[in-house]
C-alpha cells in the first residue's frame, strides 16, 4: 500500500454562497450557450407543418431570457459578495494592482503553464492567475449582459430591461450588438474547456482537493503554508 | 410688397383635389403619426392655415432614392407635397432653375426664412477629401454648414444621411459622414432606410408642420413613431419564427409555405422600420411578404454586416466567409489542442508530484523543517 504523510489542515475557502454562486453559474452558461447557439443558427427541427402547431423555438429563447436574468442577478450577488464575503472571495484578489500580484502571476506561468520551474504557490484561494483570469470573465459577464439587454429592451415594455436600451445606439445598433454578443458567447465556451482542464491538473498535481471544495467548501492546505498566510495577515 | 404664401390646403385644392381627399389624407397621416383621433383635427387645421414649409433639400453622396421614394407615396396629396407644396424652394432634381438661378434661389430662403426653413439632406458627405461632393464650386460641407446655420431642423433623409450607407462601408474611400457627424448645435431628424417609406418621409413632413417641432426622436435619431418597432416585431410571418419554421433556401417547400427567412439572413429582428406596417408602394407588399429576407436598410453599416443572404455576418480581417462560429470553432479546436499537449507534458514534467516524490526545488509538501 502506498500511501503519504503530510501534515496539512482543512481550510474552509468557498462559503456557502459563493459555492452556490457558482454553480447557478455553471448551470446558467450552460444552458445560454447551448439555447444561444440554437438561436443564432436553428437546425430544421420541424418541417411541412402549420406555424400553430409548434412553438420550440419560442420555448428556446424563454430559456435563453430566462437564463439570462438567473445568470445576471447572480452575478450581481457575487460581486456583492466580493465585499462582505470571507478573504478568498474578496475583490482585491481578482485585480492585479500590486507587485505580488504580479509576482505570483509570473510564477504560476513558469509553474504551471510552462512548466520549466518547480515552486510551490502559496495562494489558499485563487492562485492570482486564475483570479486574474476570472475578473476578466466577469467583464465577459458584464458585456453580455449589457449586449443581452440591450437587445432584449426592443421585446420588452418592462422597466429592467429598459434600463440597458441605450447600450444600442452606442454600439451603433442591433446588428453591432448582436455580433458581439455572438463573438463572446465563444469566450464563454473557451473559458470552460480551459476551466475544466485546469480544475483536473490542478488537482492530479496538487491533491488540495479542489475539484470537491467547490462542492464542500473545503480544502486541504500545507500547514506552512497556512502559517506563512497568517504570519503575512498579522 | 410680401407676397401671400398659399397654404396648404389652398395649394392642393387649387390642384383640383377634393376636401374630402384632403381629409383621407390627415386621417391617414394622423394613423401613421400614431396620433389619437383628435389629432386629425390638428393636422387638418396646420395644413389649412399655415404657410408652406420652406425647404432646402440638398442631394450630397447619393443615388436620389429617397427622392424618387418620396414622389412614389401612396397618396397623390403626398406626392403633391414634394412637387411643390412644401415650397421645395431648392432641390437639385426636382427644381426648374439651373445655375445661377438656382443658387439664388437657394440663397433667398436663407435670408428670407432665417430659424424657419427646413435642411433636407440626401446623401452623405465627404470627408476624406471636400472634392469629392462639389456644387456650383463649393464643398458639400461647406454648402452643409451654411445651410443649417440659420435652419430650424435638419432632416436626414435614409442611409446615406443618417449612417453613411454604401460609401460610408468599409473601406469608405471618401470618407463619407453622416449629416449628424458634419453638424452640430441643431436637431438632426434621422429618416432611416434605403430608401425611407414613402410615406413615413411624408409623415415626418406633416409632423413638422402640425405641432412646429421635432418629433420624438429615439437613441438614434429617428422618428419613434416609424421606428420604434423592429421589422421583426410586425412580421405576418413571426408566428413561423417562434413554431421554429424556417426557410432553409430560396426553393424549398418552406418557401412555398412562407416560413421564416431568418436563416436566409432576414436581418428583420435587427432592424426597426415600418415595414411589416405601412409597407410599399401604396401598402401593397415590402420584401418579407414577397419572399426575400430584409438586408436591414433602415441600420447603421448594414453594408458591413453582410452578406445579405446569411444570418450571421462576416468577421473583419478575416477574409470572406469567415464567421464568428467558424472562427470560435477553430479557437475551440486549438484550445483543445493545446488543452491535450499540457496534459501529456504535464505527466512528464511533473512527474514527481504525480508520484508524491519530492519534487527539485523549493518544495514545502514534505514538511520536515518543523
Amino acid at each position: 500500500m502506498r500511501n503519504r504523510s503530510v501534515p496539512l489542515r482543512e481550510v474552509h475557502v468557498w462559503e456557502m454562497p459563493v459555492r452556490l454562486y457558482h454553480w447557478i453559474n455553471a448551470l446558467c452558461i450552460v444552458s445560454l450557450c447551448i439555447t444561444g447557439y440554437l438561436i443564432g443558427d436553428p437546425p430544421a427541427f420541424t418541417t411541412s407543418t402549420e406555424a400553430y402547431a409548434n412553438y420550440w423555438f419560442g420555448t428556446v429563447r424563454f430559456v435563453h431570457f430566462s437564463s439570462a436574468f438567473l445568470f445576471f442577478f447572480n452575478f450581481v450577488f457575487r460581486t456583492y459578495w466580493g465585499f462582505v464575503g470571507n478573504e478568498f472571495s474578496r475583490w482585491y484578489h481578482f485585480i492585479p494592482y500590486s507587485k505580488k500580484h504580479w509576482m505570483e502571476i509570473k510564477d504560476v506561468i513558469m509553474v504551471d503553464v510552462l512548466q520549466v520551474t518547480n515552486k510551490k504557490i502559496d495562494s489558499i484561494g485563487h492562485n492570482n492567475l486564475a483570479a486574474f483570469i476570472y475578473f476578466m470573465t466577469f467583464l465577459i459577464f458584464l458585456l453580455q449582459s449589457l449586449t443581452g439587454f440591450g437587445m432584449y429592451s426592443a421585446m420588452s415594455s418592462s422597466f429592467f430591461p429598459k434600463l440597458f436600451a441605450w447600450i444600442v445606439p452606442f454600439l451603433g445598433g442591433d446588428m453591432h450588438v448582436r455580433q458581439i454578443h455572438h463573438i463572446l458567447m465563444w469566450g464563454f465556451i473557451l473559458f470552460a474547456m480551459v476551466h475544466v482542464y485546469l480544475v483536473f491538473y490542478h488537482d492530479y498535481i496538487e491533491r488540495r482537493g479542489i475539484t470537491s471544495s467547490m462542492i464542500g467548501g473545503w480544502k486541504f492546505i500545507e500547514e506552512d503554508v497556512i502559517e506563512r498566510h497568517e504570519k503575512e495577515k498579522d | 410688397m410680401e407676397k401671400h404664401i398659399p397654404s396648404f390646403y389652398e395649394e392642393v385644392r387649387g390642384k383640383g383635389i377634393s376636401r374630402r381627399d384632403f381629409l383621407k389624407f390627415c386621417t391617414t397621416m394622423a394613423a401613421f403619426l400614431g396620433l389619437e383621433a383628435s389629432g386629425v383635427g390638428q393636422i387638418v387645421k396646420a395644413l389649412e392655415s399655415k404657410p408652406r414649409l420652406p425647404v432646402i433639400w440638398f442631394h450630397f453622396q447619393e443615388c436620389t432614392c429617397c427622392s424618387e421614394s418620396f414622389i412614389r407615396a401612396s397618396h397623390p396629396i403626398v406626392a403633391d407635397i414634394v412637387l411643390n407644396k412644401i415650397s421645395l424652394d431648392y432641390q437639385e432634381t426636382l427644381m426648374a432653375a439651373s445655375g445661377v438661378q438656382a443658387e439664388d434661389a437657394y440663397k433667398a430662403v436663407m435670408q428670407k426664412y432665417p430659424g424657419e426653413y427646413i435642411v433636407m439632406v440626401e446623401g452623405s458627405i465627404p470627408t476624406e477629401n471636400e472634392a469629392y461632393c462639389c456644387i456650383g464650386g463649393r464643398s458639400a460641407l461647406q454648402i452643409l454648414q451654411e445651410a443649417v446655420k440659420n435652419c430650424k431642423a435638419v432632416v436626414a433623409w435614409g442611409n446615406c444621411a443618417s449612417a453613411g450607407c454604401v460609401q460610408a462601408a468599409s473601406p469608405n474611400p471618401t470618407g463619407a459622414k453622416p449629416v449628424h457627424k458634419v453638424i452640430s448645435g441643431k436637431p438632426v431628424i434621422n429618416v432611416q432606410g434605403c430608401p425611407p417609406i414613402a410615406d413615413v418621409m411624408a409623415g415626418v413632413v406633416v409632423h413638422l408642420l402640425t405641432f412646429d417641432r421635432i418629433p420624438q426622436l429615439d437613441g438614434m435619431n429617428r422618428p419613434q413613431a416609424f421606428y420604434s418597432r423592429r421589422v421583426h416585431d410586425t412580421c405576418y410571418r413571426r408566428a413561423n419564427f417562434d413554431a421554429g419554421l424556417f426557410v432553409e433556401s430560396f426553393d424549398d417547400e418552406g418557401a412555398k409555405r412562407g416560413y421564416c427567412l431568418y436563416k436566409m439572413g432576414c436581418k428583420g429582428p435587427v432592424t426597426y422600420n415600418s415595414c411589416g406596417i405601412i409597407k410599399w408602394n401604396d401598402s401593397v407588399s415590402y420584401p418579407i411578404q414577397s419572399g426575400h429576407p430584409c438586408i436591414g436598410c433602415a441600420e447603421a453599416g448594414f453594408w458591413d454586416n453582410g452578406p445579405f443572404y446569411q444570418h450571421l455576418p462576416e468577421v473583419a480581417g478575416f477574409g470572406i466567409e469567415t464567421t464568428a462560429d467558424k472562427i470560435g470553432l477553430g479557437l475551440g479546436v486549438a484550445t483543445a489542442v493545446g488543452i491535450a499537449g499540457h496534459a501529456i507534458v504535464t505527466n512528464f514534467r511533473k512527474h514527481k508530484e504525480i508520484k508524491n516524490e519530492e519534487p527539485e526545488e523549493g518544495s514545502t509538501v514534505e514538511t520536515k523543517k518543523e
